[in-house]
Order: C-alpha cells, then sequence, then structure tokens
C-alpha cells in the first residue's frame, strides 16, 4: 500500500468536509469576494473527489494568504509571493499531490511577478489562483499593480502614473496552458473553471476577481460581466493562441469601460507538463520520490559504489 | 631546492585547460603514492586572464598549499588581448611568467614556452633570475604541440617538461591520459608528450637543477577529491534526493556536481528563477517528504534570508550550502574569504536559529554535510554549511575509505499513517503537528497525502495544530519549544568528552592559535614550524559555530596565556562571535587578518603569531592587530 493512502481516493464528497471542524473565523471583512474563492474552490475539490489530504493549498501573505486556513487540506501559508516555488518543489516531489498555489494580485503580480513568469513557463501540473481585487487589502489599501492607472492611495496621493498589469496576456506569454478569468460574483462559473484547471494536465492560472468592499469599492468587480464561452458575441477559438491573445488584449484594454468579461481564454492540452519533460529526459522518476524515503525494500546508492571511481 | 617536496604551479590564460591539466597531473601523482594539494587561482572572466593551479606533493600528508613554490610552468595566455600602452589591467600576454615571479622560492625552476612568451618583456627578468639562482627553461611548448597535434596541447608538452627536469616517471601521467583521453586525442598527445620530454634529456641534461619529486606509498586506496565533491557526496550519502539553485561562484561547482549526479540514482536537480525561489524549493520538496538542499554564494544567499526564517518557523528540515567568496555585495567573485560568517549566523528576522558547520577540508566536508542533513531532519530545522572558494575548489587526497559509509534515507521524526491514526489531533481533525508539550521538544511531523495527517504549515505564530494565532501564552511555548531544540543539538554534537573540534599541538602549550572553518590546515601547519623552532603552541580550529562550542573554547582559552585569532576577513567576525558567545577572554584575543583575496600561507601565520605575541604579548587582546599579507 502506498505511504500517501489519501492519494487517489475515489469518494462522493460532501463540499463541507473541505470546512475546518474547528471553524476559524475568518478574517475577511463582511462582503469580501475571497469568501466566493473559498466556496468555489470547496465546491470544486467535492466535485472532483479529492480527499481532503491529498491536496496541499499553498498560499502567500495577505489576505489570499487566509485561503488555506479556512479549507481544510494540507496546507502551506508561506511568505509573501513565493507561494509558487514552494508547491512546485511539493508537486515535484510527489506528483500525486493535488496542488493549488494561491495569492493576491501584489502577492502573485508584484513580488512573486518572477516566480509567476517561470512557473507558468515550465507548465508545472498545478493550479495558480489570483485574488485579483486591484488593491492591497491587509496593509490597508495601497495601490497595486492591477489599479488602474490614475488609481489614487495613501502610497500614490497623485493617482498611479503606471498602466496596470495584463496578467491574462502576461500568462499566455509566459506559457500558462490553460489561461481564465472568473469572479467572486459567479461561483458557479468560478467553481467550474477550478475543476477544469486542476484536471488540466499543465499550469492553470486563474485570474479571480474578487471585490474589496473595505478598500476598492471603485473597482471593477462589482460591474456586471459576461462569459465569454456563453456569449455570441465573442465567438473565438480558445485553443489558437493568436486569437486568444487578441481577446485578453481586448479584455484587458476595455475592462474599466462597464462590461467585465470573464471565462477560458486559453487551453492548451497538447503541451506535455514539465513532470512529463523531466521523465521524458531521464531527470526526474517514474515513482513518487517522496514514496522512497517509506519503502523499507529500496536499494539506496552509495557514493563509494556508485560516484568513487572517477576521482581514483 | 628542497628535494622533499615539490609546489608545481602551471600558468596560463583562464580557458587553456591549466585546472584540467593540473587535476591529472595531481591524480598521476596520487596514484604513484604521493600526497597531493591543489590550490587554485583564476580570474573572474571566461577566456583569458591570469590564471594558476599549484600542485603540492609530498611523501607525507598535506594540510595546505604550502609557502610559495619551487616551480613554475608559464604556458602563455593564448586569450591575452595584447592591451594598449598602459592599459590599467598590464600586458596580459606575459602575466602567466610575470605575475608569478614574486612568491617563487630561491633555487626554483622556470619553464616557459618561448612560443608565447618573451622575457625581453617583462623588466629585470635576468637580473632577477640570476639574484634568486632560477633554473630557466626557455622551450618553444607550442610548436612542439603544433607539430604533433594542435597548439592547445602545449599543456601535455609542458607537463612532459616537468617530468623531465623533475625526474617523475612518465609512465603514471601517460596511463592517465590514456584513461582519460579518447584515442585519437590520447596518440598525438603522446607524440608531444615524447618529443617534449626529449628536448629536456638531449638539450638540457648538462645543467639540470637538483630537483626530484620523492617517493611514497599509500597504505590504503586513495581518492582526489576537492570540498565541493565531498559536500555532494556527503548529501548524496544522506539521501538528499532533491537540489534547487541558481549559479554562482563558487557555489555553483556543489550545484553542478548534484546535478550531474543526482539523475543517475533518480534525483531532481532544478535551476531555478533566482536564489529565493530555490531555497523556497528546497522547502517545499522537504515539506512533500524528499530530503532536499539548496545553496549560493554571499549575494545569492542573501535572498534567502526569507525563506531561510520560513523553514525555521515551519520547523521544515532543509540544508543550505553557503561557498564564501570576498564581499561585500559581488566583491571579488573568484577569491576567498571568511566575510559571511555573521550573515550566516544571523540573516532572517525575529529569535532565529539554525545549526552552521564550516568543515575545514574535503574529509571534513563529508563528514559534516551528513550530520547537517541529520541535524536538520532529526529536529526539523535549517542547517547551514559553511565554506569558501579556497575548500571548495582544492583537490586533496583522501583515503577512498572515508566514503564508505552506509546511505542513510531516514527522514527522521516522521510519523507513519499508523502512528498518526493514534497521534494527539485538534477538534477539528487536524494533527497537532506542532506540540509544544513534546519530549525533546521535536514535534513529529506528517507528509501530505498520507492519511491523519493533514495541518498548516506557516510562516506565522501558530496553535499546535497550525491555526494562525497571536495568542501570548502560545506563543512563548512555541518559541520556547523551537529554541530549547538547539540546546539539545548542542549536548548532542559536544558529545561526552565536550572536544567536538580540531585540537592539535601540545596540550600544555603556553599559547594557542584559533581559526575556524578553511584556515584549519594551515594554521596546523605554522603550528609544527613554531613548535619545532621552540615556542609552545597549540591550535583549535572551530568547524562546528552554531551552537557554539562554548565549553570547548573557553577551556582551550583558559588553559593558554595568550591567543591569536585567525581568519579572512576585515572585521575580525569570528573572535567577535568568540567574546559575545563567551562573554569574557576579550584581552586574551588578538587577531590576524587577512582579506586581500587570497587564503593564508603557513608562513604568514608563523610570522603573524611572532609580531602579535611573542614580540608584543601584552597588548590588550581587543585591539585588532593586522599583519598586511606580502603579494599574494
Amino acid at each position: 500500500m502506498s505511504t500517501f493512502s489519501a492519494i487517489g481516493e475515489d469518494v462522493e464528497r460532501d463540499r463541507n468536509e473541505y470546512t475546518p471542524g474547528l471553524e476559524p473565523q475568518p478574517t475577511w471583512c463582511p462582503g469580501c469576494g475571497d469568501f466566493g474563492v473559498l466556496k468555489a474552490l470547496k465546491g470544486a475539490a467535492a466535485e472532483l473527489g479529492l480527499s481532503p489530504e491529498e491536496m496541499l493549498v499553498c498560499t502567500g501573505i495577505g489576505c489570499s494568504g487566509k485561503l488555506n486556513s479556512y479549507f481544510e487540506s494540507y496546507g502551506f501559508h508561506t511568505i509573501h509571493g513565493r507561494s509558487l516555488p514552494i508547491a512546485r518543489a511539493a508537486k515535484l516531489a510527489n506528483p500525486g499531490l493535488t496542488v493549488v498555489a494561491a495569492g493576491g494580485d501584489g502577492d502573485g503580480y508584484g513580488i512573486g511577478g518572477n516566480h509567476f513568469a517561470h512557473s507558468a513557463r515550465e507548465n508545472h501540473d498545478m493550479t495558480y489562483i489570483v485574488f485579483n481585487n486591484e488593491i492591497f487589502g491587509l496593509t490597508k489599501g495601497q495601490t497595486s499593480p492591477t489599479s488602474p492607472k490614475g488609481h489614487k492611495s495613501k502610497t500614490q496621493p497623485h493617482g498611479s502614473a503606471k498602466d496596470p498589469i495584463r496578467p491574462l496576456s502576461q500568462s499566455l506569454t509566459a506559457g500558462a496552458s490553460y489561461i481564465a478569468r472568473t469572479a467572486a460574483v459567479n461561483p458557479n462559473q468560478a467553481k467550474d473553471i477550478i475543476v477544469e484547471a486542476i484536471e488540466h494536465d499543465g499550469f492553470s492560472h486563474i485570474d479571480f476577481l474578487t471585490q474589496c468592499p473595505t478598500w476598492n469599492k471603485d473597482a471593477k468587480q462589482y460591474v456586471p460581466y459576461i462569459d465569454i464561452n456563453d456569449s455570441d458575441d465573442y465567438e473565438f477559438d480558445r485553443t489558437d493562441r493568436s486569437e486568444a491573445s487578441e481577446m485578453m488584449y481586448e479584455t484587458e484594454t476595455v475592462l474599466h469601460e462597464g462590461t467585465v468579461l470573464t471565462g477560458r481564454y486559453y487551453v492548451d492540452e497538447e503541451r506535455p507538463s514539465y513532470t512529463q519533460e523531466k521523465q521524458a529526459i531521464g531527470e526526474m522518476p517514474d515513482e513518487p520520490l517522496a514514496e522512497r524515503y517509506f519503502d523499507d525494500d529500496y536499494e539506496w546508492e552509495r557514493v563509494y559504489d556508485t560516484f568513487l571511481d572517477r576521482h581514483k | 631546492m628542497t628535494t622533499d617536496e615539490l609546489i608545481w604551479r602551471i600558468a596560463g590564460g583562464s580557458g587553456d585547460g591549466i585546472a584540467s591539466t593540473s587535476q591529472n597531473f595531481a591524480k598521476a601523482l596520487m596514484r604513484s603514492g604521493l600526497h597531493v594539494f591543489t590550490h587554485r587561482h583564476y580570474p573572474s572572466r571566461i577566456r583569458g586572464g591570469h590564471t594558476y593551479t599549484e600542485v603540492r606533493v609530498s611523501a607525507d600528508p598535506i594540510r595546505s598549499r604550502g609557502d610559495g613554490y619551487n616551480f613554475l610552468l608559464a604556458l602563455g595566455d593564448s586569450f591575452a588581448r595584447n592591451p594598449k600602452e598602459g592599459a590599467y589591467y598590464g600586458n596580459e600576454e606575459v602575466k602567466p611568467l610575470a605575475e608569478n615571479l614574486d612568491d617563487l622560492r630561491d633555487g626554483g625552476v622556470i619553464v616557459y614556452d618561448s612560443g608565447l612568451l618573451d622575457t625581453d618583456d617583462i623588466p629585470d627578468f635576468d637580473e632577477r633570475v640570476e639574484e634568486h639562482g632560477w633554473h630557466v627553461y626557455d622551450i618553444d611548448l607550442r610548436s612542439i604541440a603544433r607539430e604533433h597535434g594542435r597548439e592547445v596541447m602545449r599543456n601535455t608538452a609542458g607537463v612532459a617538461v616537468t617530468c623531465a627536469i623533475a625526474g617523475i616517471e612518465p609512465q603514471a601521467i601517460k596511463s592517465l591520459m590514456d584513461d582519460t583521453m579518447p584515442e585519437k586525442v590520447f596518440e598525438p598527445n603522446m607524440s608531444v608528450f615524447d618529443d617534449a620530454y626529449d628536448v629536456v634529456t638531449e638539450e638540457y641534461d648538462a645543467d639540470a637543477p637538483d630537483v626530484s619529486v620523492p617517493t611514497g606509498s599509500h597504505d590504503e586506496e586513495q581518492v582526489l577529491i576537492s570540498g565541493s565533491d565531498a559536500i555532494a557526496y556527503g548529501a548524496l550519502d544522506e539521501g538528499c534526493r532533491f537540489i534547487a539553485g541558481y549559479p554562482m561562484t563558487p557555489w555553483t561547482e556543489v550545484f553542478t556536481i548534484m546535478s550531474q549526479n543526482l539523475p543517475e540514482v533518480g534525483g531532481i536537480s532544478e535551476q531555478v528563477e533566482d536564489e529565493i525561489a530555490a531555497a523556497a524549493l528546497a522547502i517545499g520538496a522537504s515539506h512533500a517528504g524528499v530530503k532536499a538542499m539548496s545553496g549560493s554564494s554571499g549575494g545569492g544567499f542573501a535572498l534567502m534570508s526569507e525563506p531561510l526564517g520560513l523553514a525555521e518557523m515551519t520547523e521544515t528540515p532543509v540544508v543550505l550550502i553557503e561557498a564564501m567568496r570576498a564581499g561585500p555585495s559581488t566583491g571579488m567573485p573568484t577569491k576567498t574569504e571568511q566575510g559571511d560568517l555573521e550573515h550566516v549566523l544571523y540573516t532572517s528576522q525575529g529569535d532565529s536559529h539554525r545549526v552552521v558547520f564550516a568543515p575545514a577540508d574535503a574529509e571534513e566536508a563529508y563528514r559534516q554535510t551528513r550530520r547537517a542533513f541529520r541535524i536538520a531532519y532529526e529536529y526539523q530545522l535549517p542547517s547551514i554549511i559553511l565554506y569558501d572558494q579556497k575548500n571548495g575548489g582544492e583537490l586533496q587526497n583522501v583515503p577512498a575509505s572515508v566514503f564508505d559509509e552506509e546511505p542513510n534515507p531516514d527522514l527522521g521524526s516522521v510519523l507513519t499513517e499508523a502512528e498518526l491514526a493514534d497521534a494527539p489531533h485538534d477538534a477539528s481533525g487536524k494533527f497537532n503537528r506542532f506540540q509544544y508539550d513534546v519530549e525533546g521538544d521535536v514535534s513529529p511531523r506528517s507528509i501530505p497525502g498520507q492519511e491523519g495527517g493533514r495541518y498548516l504549515a506557516t510562516g506565522n505564530e501558530h496553535m499546535p495544530a497550525g491555526h494562525i494565532s497571536e495568542d501570548p501564552e502560545n506563543r512563548v511555548n512555541q518559541v520556547n519549544r523551537r529554541m530549547s531544540k538547539m540546546d539539545t543539538i548542542r549536548k548532542e554534537l559536544d558529545g561526552d568528552d565536550g572536544e567536538r573540534n580540531f585540537h592539535y599541538g601540545p596540550a600544555d602549550a603556553d599559547y594557542g592559535i584559533m581559526t575556524f572553518g578553511s584556515q584549519q590546515g594551515t594554521a596546523a601547519e605554522a603550528v609544527d614550524t613554531l613548535n619545532e623552532a621552540g615556542e609552545s603552541v597549540k591550535l583549535l580550529g572551530v568547524s562546528e559555530l552554531a551552537p557554539y562550542p562554548v565549553d570547548e573554547v573557553a577551556g582551550f582559552i583558559e588553559s593558554v596565556e595568550e591567543v591569536l585569532v585567525v581568519e579572512m576577513n576585515a572585521s575580525a567576525q569570528f573572535r567577535g562571535l568568540t567574546q559575545k558567545e563567551l562573554g569574557r577572554f576579550g584581552e586574551k584575543l588578538s587577531s590576524l587578518l587577512k582579506y586581500n583575496g587570497n587564503p593564508f600561507e603557513p608562513g604568514e601565520i608563523v610570522e603573524g603569531f611572532r609580531t602579535s605575541i611573542v614580540e608584543d604579548g601584552t597588548l590588550p587582546g581587543h585591539e585588532t592587530k593586522f599583519v598586511p599579507a606580502a603579494g599574494d
């Protein structure tokens, strides 16, 4: 029997199984969009029948970083912007785990921007949810990388002179193989997208629009949205890189002018995941590395026998 | 020129094959029963620029590069740039010869490639040769190489000339070249070798200098190993199967060796976007149940400060390597220093704690790396191996039996699923992974995917199951538990006799020398020289720095009148650590510091001891005495 018997369990599950028994009172403000992410993640995990113990949810710092405090699974609340490198390595060490990383727009697109680009480039098989509320929340309302140009805050009293980050376009350029945008105000779409993202064999990036009722009442999350995949007005081939790119560009340009478009923007089912690439070139074992440490029959190579001849 | 030892320096341009040639030379001599020790000097550029490697050869065990050298093979820099008149970096073409004359002992031998080097370009060359009694061989190595193969084979020609002059049996070198070269390269190299060898025996026989290589034999099989090799092998034998890193000199060597070897044993190596990611990956892999490591040199390790603290707070085992080079900032990338001691001890916020080892040589590097992993995994905290460019790159012969040890895949205090079923959980069903009322203060952990083991690891202060908490009572309990692990580790490292570090010289000596890490062997040779000259000195080489061996060091200092603390940095960091940890003895300590980018030679420590202790023994110790180093 596997050492990690929680992995691969196929049981029907209820979303309440992911609610901690000793439910900590979330520190999110009433009306916060983060509740929507939590709800969607629980729904997705239940639909997929995932055991709480086969999931590892890695978060960064900020309001989004509390996600795994309120979601029952293995969790690693890391440091600002660093959820991805920790999540990546856990997946490499044990590919059987379902690994979800999460962070905020400051965490994910600002301080962790480098890790975002490289994790997407490598196409690690994991899901990355970025809580995008266009503001720094937990540090009390500073301008974030996704705040619109001209956004005023205590640290940008004259309004931001910077164009906001284009997370979807960046993700596509970096190499993510599943890219979607969803919103806390549409929990059913959000849940479906998380299900697809977890099932997708590669790096899945979800830009998750979450409203901040305390610090950013003007944000786009409050305006009506349209699901591009359900609307005849926005027909495009989401497996086609250039059509997806055009769609993203349009979305990220007109975003603040009324309508918010959500849905799946890009899906590449052909590209092998990083694990598959590493295994193909012989740089990663076929069996989960972590299993080996529990296998009493495994014969560990000694340097004396394996490598010392070259020094003689 | 004495015949009991040869210190052979091969000099040329970076990229001219100096390192590989010297490595083969050293290995051939080791195979013939001698003890060897190499020292590298190279510039921070890809091709061209003055580089040399010394190979010290002796019938007896050697602990350092020695003082100066006595045989120069100057090959010429094939990448030299013909600098403009007055260029600040000087005439690079002649550097392989001109730059090396200061350290050449009287009566020594100079072989230079007259095909590439012209002594007319070196001021006062003939006068200096006469003054020091050097024996000069101007041989057109380049032409010999061209005639039978390619110009690059002038290395082989130079080695052949060395053999002919120093009386080294050519077969040892030839058989090694046979082992390492493909046949179509080997054949022309042999022709070059024979031709160059004959030039010396036929044309220079008459005025042969009194130079020969000693003979020796080993009781047991030896291997030629660098500190970087030893660290990598210690990690592999301790079951490390995951490394993440970013290249930085000189840490890159360990990273490279691991990356090349890991696939062979089913391990994973990841070169990632930066050092923050590198350390974070090691933490992530360790969290998921694999023995993992990362590392860097000073600048990259600065970036690891943040994940280092996370490993402490989440009690995730991890081993980090810090290969020091001259700083601050990017400093001198290819030059050695011991200036990152405080950086490694104190970096990261809060009451942080980690175990730090500073191996002195390859053998210690292997053993201490294994110990670093064992302690990291048993006690769930970061261990750091602190070494430097010097011992990372030095090759020396080590008995193969040192590596004849069983592998250790034990993850330390990890529970099985059966044990987890009986382990304490909180009311939410979470495993109490951070229990504070546990024996030894190490709370056992679980691995993601294990049934019954789910918990939250977090860099915030947390309750036993990982819930974030600012409860004052829990806070104090958790801090106390984490900190007290260091006391347990101190007791374990101290052992029964409390002598965990390197003691050398007469136990009842009047004076002491203390050093840490890579300077230990050099200091030991200095102690030998001083005692032979009638002084009364002993050495304590500290290579386990945190938790600090308080009782052992206090006992050493108490037993002598004065102590000279030898280290390669300008701010006396090791002496400062000693005074901080001991809280007394400041007046008994004085410092000998070197920070010009090159390690101490034994003679410099001898000279420093005489200046500081013998000639002026009553000066208060808190005044740092610096003996400037001459030349290199």
